[in-house]
């Protein structure tokens, strides 16, 4: 690690920094300095830490282990009100504003100027936001109110904000990721003057050209750790990647080999507006497909439209040749479609309902009989999948909400299996579970390919997608890019098409 | 409350042959109801009785079992569709208005020399008709059912009104009439009960045994994911809030001919009487938890301080709202403690059995 410029104390300093939610690592060695007039970028693939990171510097959480400094001083945040009283802003991708009020109001937010009797004064309020705005050199009328201002417009009041109350330290987290062309340009100027104005900016950002254009260092995260720290000078695009990626594959994923069989579900030029466009691909029997891509990309959506949670506006899907209605569940899980979904707590389980009644829950109609259900079934069939996932648990009458995440992961699967799909849908299908279990899902998904079942695996998780995936179909903002062979398929190319760099990766 | 049992699924497994107790002995099940917010429902019917009949020697009477019952019967009616309602988390404010419109129909049917079945079963179709405009409005507009039924509420009173005006209609035939303050046989149990026994079998059987109740309970307890697992939200609902007009409807058939008069002011303020006996019978007002076993109760038990505060000559009538009202506050109060305190224990169970098995080593772990 290169430690140049040690002549001044960062503003801010993070120190062996570690963070866990429950059994889950998040952050394991948090290291990383910023000082004033540095434009530092932090990269990493998603998962690595970096949202764990910020929310530390934050103040949202707190820190298991290590040390915080502002100007060489040991702080604990117990807020983002102490981080921000540190002079720490946080400027999120999806600013918070109030849309009712106007840019100078929201700027003044909480230290509205105050007049006799405890009376705003608004000329006052109105004059100091223009003149921020006006140092950060963009057209904006303080007067005016957020509603109607766009995302780029949003942020800049956000930084005005932030400047207002002398933040020394501005993180900004995917701050381009809804911006256009001009807007980025119009934000790497803003960031430029905090720059001269001797504040610290750290740059989070999947865009590495975005990155290497107006950063001076960067930290490169991966599993939850600091694993590089450098001038940006002295690193490539292909290096850094290289860093955020690079690590042993192989024995965790056991993929069985399969013989692909015959095409089972079509998708036909899938189209919802503004959230991906023009998705055509076909999953075989026995071959497990991974849908990669960054957060954001219109993977999830791409397989909740496919099962009909969403409505498509274009295209259709068919299975085993019979097209499927638009918008139907009932309808998908009638021709054997299944849909693990991404957030396990609100789309996949009923926490309140007990393990029996959630697995059982989509084979209602298999288990009853004119419409009364045999309670002796309903035991039978959650029995027999509690014992064939392996489910560690006290009784099959109590709660999910009590299960561990990967156990409540298992239960999701049960339901689906109980119905013996043909093709199954999993999205992000080991997030937030421990490593044991998450190899216990990876083998019962290769299993389950190799007895025949089509699997769409949505994965933001590169190791997965490689060990995993006999194929790997690649977006970016809405589009398919790439569509690897397990050959293709390795962290470079698919980084590049999930980054949108399609023209080296389209082998 | 008892120490020993308690499973954890005892309030969010509603079964009421109690599911969970399987397998043990009846000790433990005893335990295991003791701990049921249904057990105490039962308790403070008891203790209701012993102070109803020391207020009044007549309180423990044929006559006043006879009374009682029969003018709770619309309300209670009205109360098992409202119970798997509120369990989904809706809710049906209109059903005292669908009640008054079915009276007033009833009426005008009668004036214009309908005759008695179809003037019934035209009733019934109405509210059936009420029901489905609820549901549509919650189902396909995307409005909350709050919204909607205050709305219904206003709109169906003002409808029977429309119907009939001021008038009443006293003349129904004597048959039917009789049959309203009728008994089954010789028995002391009130023809309208007796329907009413017959309709609480109907739904305990639908809500805890049957593939439409499972679904009701999912729904309740977490939309989305019900969605997600295929079941058809919306169609449960406005199946459920046809079926809450209807049943509307058939209280207002009855209290027309119980009390020999339809008119549009009858049942005014019974949806929240209604309400009152699903939320004290231990129907979470969020949805996703309740039994018609528990609302039956919480019927019984609000018929009978009725019954026992009417009877007090020194007891205001006023006090009726006022036991009523903290009743209902409890009840609120009262399931959540239990709940809570199942929770703990059953997260203290877990983490002992998580400490007791070590997770399992990968190896012999194919499936």
């Amino acid at each position: 690690m290169t430690e140049d410029a040690t002549l001044t104390v960062p503003i801010l300093e993070l120190d062996h920094a570690a963070k866990s939610y429950g059994a889950v690592r998040a952050l394991r060695e948090g290291t990383l300095a910023l000082c004033a007039g540095e434009v530092r970028a932090l990269v990493g693939e998603n998962g690595a830490g970096k949202s764990t990171l910020v929310k530390l510097l934050a103040g949202v959480e707190r820190l298991d282990a290590g040390v915080m400094r502002v100007d060489g001083e040991d702080v604990d945040f117990h807020s983002p009100a102490a981080a921000r009283a540190a002079g720490i802003a946080v400027i999120y991708q999806e600013p918070t504003l109030f849309p009712d009020l106007s840019v100078a109001e929201n700027i003044a937010m909480g230290r509205h100027p105050l007049r006799a009797g405890r009376r705003i004064d608004r000329g006052v309020m109105r004059r100091d936001a223009q003149a921020l705005l006006d140092q950060l050199g963009v057209r904006l009328n303080a007067s005016r109110p957020v509603r109607g201002l766009s995302i780029a417009d949003q942020q800049i009041v956000e930084i005005a904000k932030a400047l207002s109350f002398e933040a020394r330290v501005l993180i900004m987290d995917e701050p381009t990721a809804a911006l256009s062309g001009p807007e980025v340009e119009r934000l790497f100027t803003v960031v430029r003057a905090l720059q001269q104005r001797g504040a610290a900016v750290l740059f989070i950002s999947h865009r590495l050209e975005e990155v290497f254009s107006i950063c001076d260092t960067a930290t490169v995260m991966r599993d939850g750790a600091v694993v590089h720290d450098a001038r940006i000078a002295d690193m490539t695009p292909d290096d850094m990647v290289r860093r955020m990626v690079g690590r042993d594959l192989g024995a965790l994923f056991p993929k069985e080999d399969t013989t692909v069989g015959e095409p089972v579900l079509v998708a036909h030029r899938l189209t919802r507006e503004n959230v991906f466009t023009d998705i055509s691909f076909t999953l075989h029997s026995g071959e497990i497909v991974a849908l990669a891509g960054l957060v954001g990309a219109g993977r999830s959506e791409v397989a909740r439209a496919v099962f009909g949670i969403d409505r498509l506006d274009a295209g259709h899907v068919e299975v085993e040749g019979r097209r499927l209605p638009n918008g139907r569940p009932a309808a998908a899980m009638a021709a054997g479609i299944g849909l693990v979904p991404e957030d396990r707590r609100q789309q996949g389980l009923v926490m309140d309902l007990s393990i029996t009644r959630n697995v059982t829950l989509t084979v209602l109609r298999r288990l009853s009989r004119l419409g009364l259900m045999r309670r002796g079934s309903e035991r039978r069939v959650a029995a027999e999948w509690a014992e064939r996932l392996q489910l560690r648990h006290h009784t099959l009458d109590g709660p999910v909400r009590f299960l561990s995440g990967g156990n409540q992961q298992k239960v999701v699967l049960a339901k689906w299996l109980a119905r013996t799909p043909k093709v199954l849908m999993v999205d992000e299908p080991t997030r937030g579970i421990d490593v044991g279990t998450k190899a216990e899902v990876h083998r019962l998904l290769s299993r389950l390919a190799a007895e025949g079942l089509a699997v769409l695996m949505v994965s933001s998780e590169l190791p997965e997608v490689l060990g995993m995936a006999d194929r790997v179909l690649v977006m970016h903002e809405g589009r398919l890019t790439a569509e690897l062979s397990r050959d293709e398929a390795d962290e470079e190319t698919v980084m590049r098409a999930a980054t949108g760099q399609t023209h080296e990766a389209a082998a | 409350m008892s120490r020993n049992s308690l499973a954890p699924g005892a309030d969010t497994a509603p079964a009421p042959d109690g599911g969970s107790g399987a397998g043990r002995g009846p000790l433990a099940r005893l335990a295991s109801a003791a701990g049921r917010w249904e057990f105490l429902i039962l308790l403070l019917i008891i203790a209701t009785c012993v102070a109803g009949q020391a207020i009044s020697p007549q309180f423990l009477s044929r006559a006043s079992f006879m009374t009682g019952s029969l003018d709770f019967t619309e309300v209670a009616l009205m109360a098992l569709p409202l119970t798997l309602i509120i369990i989904t988390a809706e809710i049906d404010l209109s059903v005292a208005s669908v009640l008054a419109l079915s009276s007033a129909l009833m009426a005008w049917l009668w004036m214009h020399d309908v005759p008695m079945v179809p003037t019934v079963l035209l009733c019934l179709v109405a509210g059936a008709l009420c029901g489905l405009f609820n549901g549509l409005l919650v189902t396909k507009g995307g409005l909350p059912s709050l919204a909607v039924t205050i709305g219904t509420l206003a709109l169906f009173r003002g409808l029977a009104y429309v119907v009939i005006g001021d008038q009443s209609v006293t003349d129904f035939p004597t048959a039917w009439t009789d049959w309203g303050f009728g008994m089954v046989g010789t028995s002391i149990l009130p023809n309208t009960i007796a329907v009413f026994a017959v309709l609480a079998v109907i739904f305990a059987v639908l809500l805890h045994g049957s593939r439409f109740g499972r679904s009701i309970y999912a729904i309740g307890a977490n939309q989305e994911a019900a969605y997600f697992s295929g079941i058809k939200v919306k169609r449960i609902k406005l199946i459920l809030f046809v079926i809450s007009g209807v049943v509307s409807a058939l209280a207002g058939v009855i209290i027309s001919l119980r009390n020999s008069t339809a008119a549009a002011n009858v049942g005014q303020g019974f949806e929240l009487t209604a309400i009152a006996a699903v939320v004290l019978g231990g129907v979470s007002i969020f949805g996703g938890r309740g039994t018609v076993g528990g609302v039956v109760l919480a019927l019984f038990l609000l018929a009978a301080i009725q019954k026992a505060l009417s009877l007090s000559e020194s007891i205001s009538t006023a006090w009726i709202q006022v036991v009523t009202g903290a009743l209902l506050i409890g009840s609120v109060l009262g399931p959540n403690l239990v709940s809570r305190m199942n929770e703990a224990r059953a997260r203290a169970r877990m983490r002992g059995d998580a400490q007791a098995r070590p997770p399992t080593t990968s190896q012999e772990e194919a499936v």
